[in-house]
Parts: C-alpha cells; sequence; structure tokens
C-alpha cells in the first residue's frame, strides 16, 4: 500500500469485507461488436463462482477483463479492494500504471483453456518461474513447494517431463500447480476442461473440487453444469453482455427465471 | 594429382584459417547484435523505426556482397577528411576491419529476418500466460520470448553461420589473407589452380563441418521437449518391480 491517503480511504470504505473482486458496470468492444454491455460481478472471499454462457456470450472476455489480458472500455475492477488504475490514450484504453498490472496479476492466478505452458521448461521450471523471478523468492523454498503442489494435483513424477511429453489432463493440472505457485488471493479459470478429452475431464475436476473446498476464490468459467450445481456457491448466467441470472446454484438451477437460461440448461443437459 | 605438393599447400592454406575463422565470428557476432536491433525495430510497429530497418534489409540483401565490400573499402577513402575528422579512418584505413565491417552490415540483414520470423513465431498464448503471472518488458522478453525464439530460429541461423565462413573469403579481394588470399598467391606462384582450389575447398569442407556439428548439438541440447521422453523414469520403474 504505497499512496497512503487513497488506500486507506478505500480500506476503511471496505473495511467489513473486502470483496476479493468486484467487477463494476464493466463495457467492451471489438470494433463494432460490443461483447459486454454492463456487467457487475462481485466475489467474497472464499467464493467459488461459475460463469456460464453461450459462445459468445462475453464470458471468457470478461474473466480475461480481471486481470486486464483485455482492457475494458469503461468499468470499474477492483481487487482486494484496490481499483486498477486505467487511462484513456488516443488507441483506446490502457493500464496507468503497467507496475500496479503486474502486482496484481501475480495476486491472480489464471488457469487457461488450452494450458498455455511455457514448451521449454520442464514442468516443474514451469511451476517455478514466476515465483522465483515475478515474487523474488528464493529457489530453494519454491521447489519445494512447486514438488508439494505437483504432489497435490497428481503429477510429482511428471516434475522433469516437458508439457508436449504430458497429456491434456496432465498439462492442465500442471498449469494448476503454476497457478497455485503464486499463492493467489484469487484463481481465474478461463473453460479449463473445454480442451479436454471427456475421459481426461473428470481428473481436472477433481482438483479443482479439492480446491474449492480448501476455501480459495475461484471464478470458473466452464460449460461443466456438474461443477457449476455442485461446487460452486454461485452461479452467474452471461447472455449477449449482460447477467441474465444470478443465484445459488440450488436456487438458479432449481427454478430459473430467465426464459433463455431454461433453454441453455435443457440444452447442456 | 601431385600430392606432395597438395600437402604443402595444404600447410600453407591452414595457416589462413585463424584469420578465416576470426572473420567470420567477429561479422556473425557483430552482426547479431545488429540484427536483434533491427529485428526489434522492425517489430517495434513505429513507422519511423520499421521503415529504416525495411530500407536497410532490401539493401544490403539486394545488392551483392562483393560490391559492398568494394564500395566500404574504395569507396570510403572518398570520404577520408570526414572519416579522419571523426576519427574513424584509423579503423576503415585497414582493410581487416573494413572487411568485418561489410560481412557485419551483410548478415545483420539476414539475421535480422531470421530473427524476426523467431520472434514472430513465438505462440501467443505461451506470452500470455507469463502476463498473467505479472512478467512484462524485459523479464518476459528474457525469461519466455527470447528462449522460444531462438529455439525457432537457430536451424536457419546455423545456414546463416556457414554462409558467413564462405563469405569470408571475399575479402581476399581487398588483401586479406585468409584460405583463399593465401590460395590465390598461391596459384599465381604455381600456376596450380586445380590442386589448390581442391585443398582450400576441403578446408572450408572440413571448418563448416565441424561448425554444423557445434550447431547440431547446441539444437539438441536447447530442444529435449521436441524429443521422444524417457519412457519411464528408472526410479519410479525399480519401485514397480
Amino acid at each position: 500500500m504505497s499512496n497512503g491517503v487513497a488506500s486507506l480511504s478505500s480500506h476503511l470504505a471496505s473495511s467489513e469485507a473486502a470483496p476479493a473482486v468486484s467487477v463494476q458496470n464493466l463495457r467492451k468492444s471489438f470494433g463494432s461488436l460490443e461483447v459486454l454491455k454492463g456487467v457487475s460481478l462481485s466475489a467474497r472471499e472464499g467464493d467459488v463462482i461459475s460463469i456460464l454462457g453461450a459462445s459468445g456470450s462475453g464470458k471468457s472476455t470478461m474473466l480475461r477483463c480481471i486481470n486486464m489480458l483485455e482492457i475494458p472500455d469503461s468499468g470499474e475492477i477492483r481487487i482486494g479492494g484496490e481499483t486498477i488504475g486505467l487511462k484513456k490514450t488516443r488507441k483506446g484504453m490502457e493500464p496507468a500504471d503497467q507496475r500496479q498490472v503486474d502486482r496484481i496479476r501475480s495476486r491472480v492466478a489464471m488457469v487457461f483453456q488450452s494450458f498455455n505452458l511455457w514448451s521449454h521448461m520442464t514442468v516443474l521450471e514451469n511451476v517455478i518461474e514466476a515465483p522465483i523471478h515475478v515474487q523474488k523468492r528464493p529457489k530453494a523454498e519454491c521447489i519445494a513447494e512447486a514438488e508439494e503442489l505437483l504432489a497435490k494435483v497428481g503429477i510429482v513424477d511428471k516434475r522433469n517431463q516437458y508439457p508436449s511429453h504430458l497429456s491434456g489432463g496432465q498439462q492442465q493440472r500442471a498449469a494448476i500447480a503454476r497457478a497455485l505457485a503464486m499463492h493467489p488471493k484469487v484463481m481465474l479459470f478461463d473453460e479449463p476442461t473445454s480442451a479436454l478429452d471427456p475421459e481426461l475431464v473428470g481428473e481436472v475436476l477433481r482438483v479443482m473440487r479439492s480446491l474449492a473446498e480448501e476455501g480459495r476464490t475461484m471464478l470458473v468459467v466452464t460449460h461443466e453444469m456438474g461443477f457449476a450445481r455442485d461446487v460452486s456457491n454461485r452461479v452467474v448466467f452471461l447472455h449477449k453482455g449482460v447477467v441474465e441470472e444470478e443465484g445459488a446454484p440450488a436456487e438458479v438451477f432449481g427454478a430459473p427465471k430467465s426464459e433463455r437460461f431454461k433453454q441453455f440448461i435443457s440444452s447442456h443437459r | 594429382m601431385d600430392f606432395a605438393f597438395m600437402r604443402d599447400t595444404f600447410l600453407t592454406l591452414i595457416g589462413g584459417v585463424p584469420l578465416t575463422l576470426n572473420l567470420a565470428f567477429m561479422a556473425v557476432g557483430l552482426g547479431a547484435v545488429l540484427a536483434m536491433l533491427l529485428a526489434l525495430m522492425r517489430m517495434s510497429g513505429l513507422k519511423v523505426l520499421d521503415w529504416p530497418a525495411q530500407a536497410y534489409v532490401f539493401v544490403f540483401r539486394g545488392t551483392p556482397l562483393l560490391v559492398q565490400i568494394f564500395l566500404i573499402y574504395y569507396g570510403l577513402g572518398q570520404f577520408r577528411p570526414a572519416l579522419q575528422e571523426w576519427g574513424l579512418w584509423t579503423f576503415f584505413r585497414e582493410p581487416y576491419w573494413c572487411a568485418v565491417f561489410a560481412l557485419t552490415l551483410n548478415t545483420a540483414a539476414y539475421a535480422s529476418e531470421i530473427i524476426r520470423g523467431g520472434l514472430q513465431s513465438v505462440p501467443y498464448n505461451q506470452v500470455e500466460a507469463a502476463r498473467a503471472c505479472g512478467m512484462s518488458g524485459f523479464l518476459l522478453f528474457r525469461r519466455v520470448i527470447f528462449p522460444i525464439a531462438v529455439r525457432q530460429a537457430l536451424p536457419a541461423y546455423g545456414s546463416e553461420i556457414i554462409l558467413m565462413v564462405k563469405a569470408t573469403s571475399l575479402a581476399s579481394i581487398i588483401t586479406m589473407m585468409e584460405v583463399t588470399g593465401l590460395a590465390a598467391k598461391l596459384i599465381s606462384q604455381s600456376f596450380r589452380a586445380v590442386e589448390v582450389f581442391v585443398v582450400a575447398g576441403l578446408i572450408y569442407l572440413v571448418l563448416n563441418f565441424i561448425i554444423t556439428r557445434i550447431i547440431m548439438a547446441i539444437e539438441w541440447w536447447l530442444s529435449p521437449h521436441l524429443r521422444r521422453p524417457p519412457a519411464i523414469e528408472p526410479r519410479l520403474e525399480a519401485a514397480h518391480v
């Protein structure tokens, strides 16, 4: 907390329970296509939120805005009470301070649909890379912790292999270990099982379920209705860039209010 | 074929190998730095940087190296007063530095395109993963983009290094006594062009054989992820028995 007054006042204002993530009135267009039309979302610590929606509904874009992989056109994003500064330039919006973005990103881990492991590094090197070079933690400590994390996701025997030598499910578990190694406050999952063969989906979902049980804050864009229903404590349904339905899984799946969400559920059964 | 003569020729020409390698490695080394700069200029997205780099590559790839060497060695002499004023004359007075300069400028043009290809082939999703971990700027370049780009660019860069070893032979025409320079001198004394050039050719062949092996070894060392994995880790195998 470097700039005293501003951060102090924001801290006081949200002292009761600063949401881990808060997104206010997010808008984003790609050219003439408006993907997000004013989306708001708030996650308290320990929340596991499943974000559902048909393709093109804006769910991935919203998730990517949270760690600034996409820059929103307008709206506000707060991570742990800290607002990400944006500034207007000739080319559009840009982060006001790259160092702030880097710092926040190092606490908001992301798991991608296609794993995105670094191909030239072994599994272990992938996991220790950011802790050592971004968070500047001692190497020995990082390696010890990485081995624990790899054991936890069940691929410690693959630690010296390269991503290209692993199955999709193993790669995604390695990517989850890489995300965990950053000690993230929030974890973002962008369709983590969509690129996997059906028989490999289970092993990744099991790991995600155990993370949810640990009380981690997770935002999960997914098509896995089972996960949304059983693991998450809140479901958000996006349609054409707006939140159509939101609530506890039992509520929204039991008695959906929106016609579109009804259709969506019945098509995903 | 006069083998005794060829042996003597070999012993004479081998004396030119250090200079041949010196010219090649100076040019490749300095050229790599310049090439990196040119590649980054081309990829900067800024017209003021991109355009000069494009023009440079166009000119130096589009004209013969021999012409470039002549222009630098003879042509720059016309600007002697200016060069003396800038303190560069001691440099351009030497045929060695003129040769290094010409070879460097030439290889930089080709190598910059090789490096650009390597940088552009870095999968975007791996860059994005690095950004999502909080990497940016030089750290991102040093840890993720550059290592992947090097692996992509190395085979083509290896060819460029071999081309440069052979291109050093052109320095003989501005009095450099490297392998080809010594060969030309020997021919003018003995008039036995075939034997001398056969020996000279063999020397280049051996040099490039060694260089290709070194490049292959580096490629092998840098790309374990492209090879088949070791089937099962030995320790685990033992544990299963």
